[in-house]
């Protein structure tokens, strides 16, 4: 997994509420076997005509401004609807490496920090405050660091954010969950051979 | 020293507990894994880099039902056209092949929607963990199985693992008081509880629920119930197991049989949650009182009774929500203040890992028999399982669906997103029993309205939404 340490981008507003899924990358493009090239598709039916399948100018990341956008500040419950992690590695694929939102939904969180994505979760206030940085465009970049677990826009104002220990862990130092798993291997031994005594039937 | 009462969330999650580390996080063991076509290649390609192999194959079933074409009398893998969905169904099978699990293929009777055959099976039973790289997985908690979506670095990590990292979720009871009213269903009581708490509404928690409405649901019922949780935001649904239960699932093919069948029901009897245990947050409602439920917008928190009329966003003060039901009535070409009787449909979708069970089944052609569908409407009905097919077949229900003009098709998830060629075109509208009504969901600019598999029959019928009600008077 890609490291997630400080980044310095420009970020992108997308103040819809309830973002879901099929938004992020509608079901007929999951038929790929890979994790790459979902990019082009992200966002697909905000981002091009469903008739013509030309871009729409007026989607936030068809703007010259935003085409290079690495942060997403985006309204609540962002990413709800279906478990397909095709969500992340479109918006991985696209560039995107952090989504600010006062809310996600909880599959879609795991997912994402799984693919060295950051998700942080703010105040409305402070989410009204960095939509307007972001409104600002390429000239309004902002920084997040996830060591010192802070925001700070343009203009030099900070916030603060929370972020859970162990995932904090994992993606600055670009950990692979099952590496990490299977140290405890022996723990999970001995939980089977508990069961198997217990609830023989879960081992026919 | 009495110990705390405990939740039915609780007791599993504490009894799967395998590590705990200071910080809180926990590996949990995971006694099940469903795996279907879409969301697991990348996750077998990650063993193969990495040189793992699946830690305990049994434990795992895999079955195609996303991208399989539901034509009648549908030929084998080689016969599907699509060249990306075909192919999506080959690896499957050469992955459970390569890895040694179970697998059921497209022509096997047993094939059909993972969340339909886990319970069908028994593969499905109470106290377990149960993961699928689905969302809907939350279905299975109906039989207080500990069941939930997981991305497919999580497929992976269960495979190579059997456990996940989790932390625990909180705990949310939803108490249902009263019966359900004639010509209502599971599916209108879940639809009336994601228009009480939101979509974002369980988000963290894990929802019991519980009272007189849901322990008279039969199994389907609850299925439906705790299948859709997830469009409420939260990632599990639970229902305590109870006679229903164990008669449901007495004799299924993966159940324990004979002695240990006995130890099994007693170990389940204890899974209840402790009288005095507490939720982190409760909700309560009374159905007694409710109508037919339909949704209106493009979130399945925009519902209403079928009596109602389009709500008018003016009269919402909160702002993001107002911009919210504005752009959904835009998408979905309504004006406020049209009578819900009034929406003609286009297609009726009556399936899905929400309604396509065999009662389900029951209930549409109840409706549809010695009716026909209205000309304007093309109807499909897609059960959902080769068995659930089979057994309609026997009761003779297909033959009411095709003498009523409704399609009777192969079983899989079909029209509910539009994988497979199932879909609405642009403009078109849909009554359908799925369970998301999201812009495109059932194809680019098509519109879903979201209703129980009587009102889907009872729309084909009159060629528009309507009141199934007036239709059993």
């Amino acid at each position: 997994m890609e490291k997630f340490t400080k980044l310095t981008a420009v970020a992108a507003p997308l103040p819809i509420v309830n973002c879901d899924t099929d938004k992020i990358i509608p079901a007929r493009f999951l038929k790929t076997l890979t994790r790459t090239g979902l990019g082009k598709n992200l966002f697909d039916p905000l981002r091009y005509d469903p008739e013509t399948g030309e871009e729409n100018p007026d989607f936030v990341l068809n703007k010259p401004a935003y085409r290079n956008a690495e942060i997403l500040v985006a309204g609540h419950n962002f990413g709800c609807g279906s478990s397909r992690e095709h969500a992340p590695w479109a918006l991985a694929d696209f560039g995107i490496r952090c989504v600010i939102s006062t809310d996600f939904a909880d599959i879609f969180f795991n997912n994402s920090s799984k693919n060295g994505i950051l998700l942080i979760k703010v105040s409305p206030e402070e989410l009204e405050m960095l939509m307007e940085s972001a409104d600002r465009g390429a000239n309004s970049t902002m920084t997040v660091d996830l060591e010192n677990q802070e925001i700070t826009n343009s203009d030099g104002e900070k916030i603060t954010f929370d972020v859970d220990p162990f995932k904090k862990h994992c993606l600055l130092n670009g950990l692979d969950d099952i590496g990490l798993t299977l140290q405890k291997e022996s723990s999970i031994e001995s939980y089977e051979e508990k069961q198997k005594a217990s609830e023989p039937w879960l081992y026919a | 020293m009495v110990s705390k009462p405990k939740t039915l969330f609780d007791k599993i999650w504490e009894s799967h507990l395998v590590d705990e580390q200071d910080d809180g996080t926990c590996l949990i063991y995971i006694d099940r894994q469903l795996i279907h076509e879409i969301t697991s290649a990348q996750a077998f390609d990650g063993l193969r880099q990495t040189g793992r192999k699946a830690r305990r194959p049994a434990a795992n079933l895999c079955v195609p039902d996303h991208n399989v074409p539901t034509t009648p009398g549908r030929g084998g893998v080689d016969e599907i056209e699509d060249d990306e969905s075909r192919i999506q169904l080959e690896v499957l099978e050469k992955n459970a092949k390569e890895f040694g699990l179970p697998f059921f293929s497209i022509n096997d009777e047993r094939q059909g929607i993972v969340h339909v055959i886990g319970p069908e099976q028994g593969f499905t039973q109470p106290g377990v963990t149960l993961v699928c790289g689905d969302s809907h997985t939350a279905t299975h908690g109906a039989f207080g199985a500990l069941a939930f979506g997981v991305g497919t670095s999580e497929v992976e990590h269960v495979l190579a693992t059997q456990t996940l990292i989790q932390r625990p979720a909180k705990n949310m009871r939803i108490t249902v008081n009263g019966s359900l009213p004639t010509g209502c269903s599971g599916k209108d009581l879940v639809l009336a509880i994601i228009g009480k708490i939101g979509t974002a509404g369980g988000t963290g928690h894990v929802i019991e629920y519980a009272g007189s409405a849901i322990e008279e649901l039969s199994m389907e019922g609850r299925m439906t119930v705790c299948n859709m949780t997830i469009e409420g935001g939260a990632r599990a649904g639970l229902v305590a197991p109870d006679e229903k239960t164990f008669e449901y699932l007495k004799g299924r093919p993966q159940c324990p049989k004979g002695a240990q069948w006995e130890m099994a029901v007693e170990k389940w009897s204890q899974l209840p949650s402790d009288p005095g245990a507490q939720y982190d947050t409760e909700v309560e409602l009374d159905v007694s009182e409710i109508v037919p439920q339909v949704t209106w917008g493009t979130s399945p928190e925009d519902e209403i009774g079928i009596t109602g009329e389009v709500p008018n966003p003016a009269d919402v003060e909160d702002e993001n929500r107002r911009s919210a039901m504005e752009r959904s009535l835009e998408y979905m070409d309504l004006k406020p203040g049209t009578k819900m009787t009034e929406i003609a449909v286009d297609k009726v979708f009556i399936g899905s890992c929400t309604n396509s069970r065999i009662e389900d089944m029951r209930a549409a052609a109840e409706v549809a028999k010695g009716r026909r569908v209205a000309d304007s409407v093309y109807a499909m009905v897609v059960p959902g399982s080769g068995l659930v097919k089979l057994q309609a077949e026997e009761e003779g229900l297909d033959k009411i669906f095709t003498e009523a003009g409704f399609h009777w098709r192969e079983p899989g998830c079909s029209m509910c997103l539009a994988m497979n060629g199932d879909m609405l075109q642009p403009g078109e509208r849909s009554a359908s029993t799925s369970n998301r009504n999201f812009e495109g969901r059932q194809g680019p600019g098509g519109r879903t309205h979201l209703v129980s598999p009587m009102m889907a029959a009872a729309a084909a019928i009159a060629g528009h939404l309507t009141d199934v009600r007036d239709l059993m008077k």
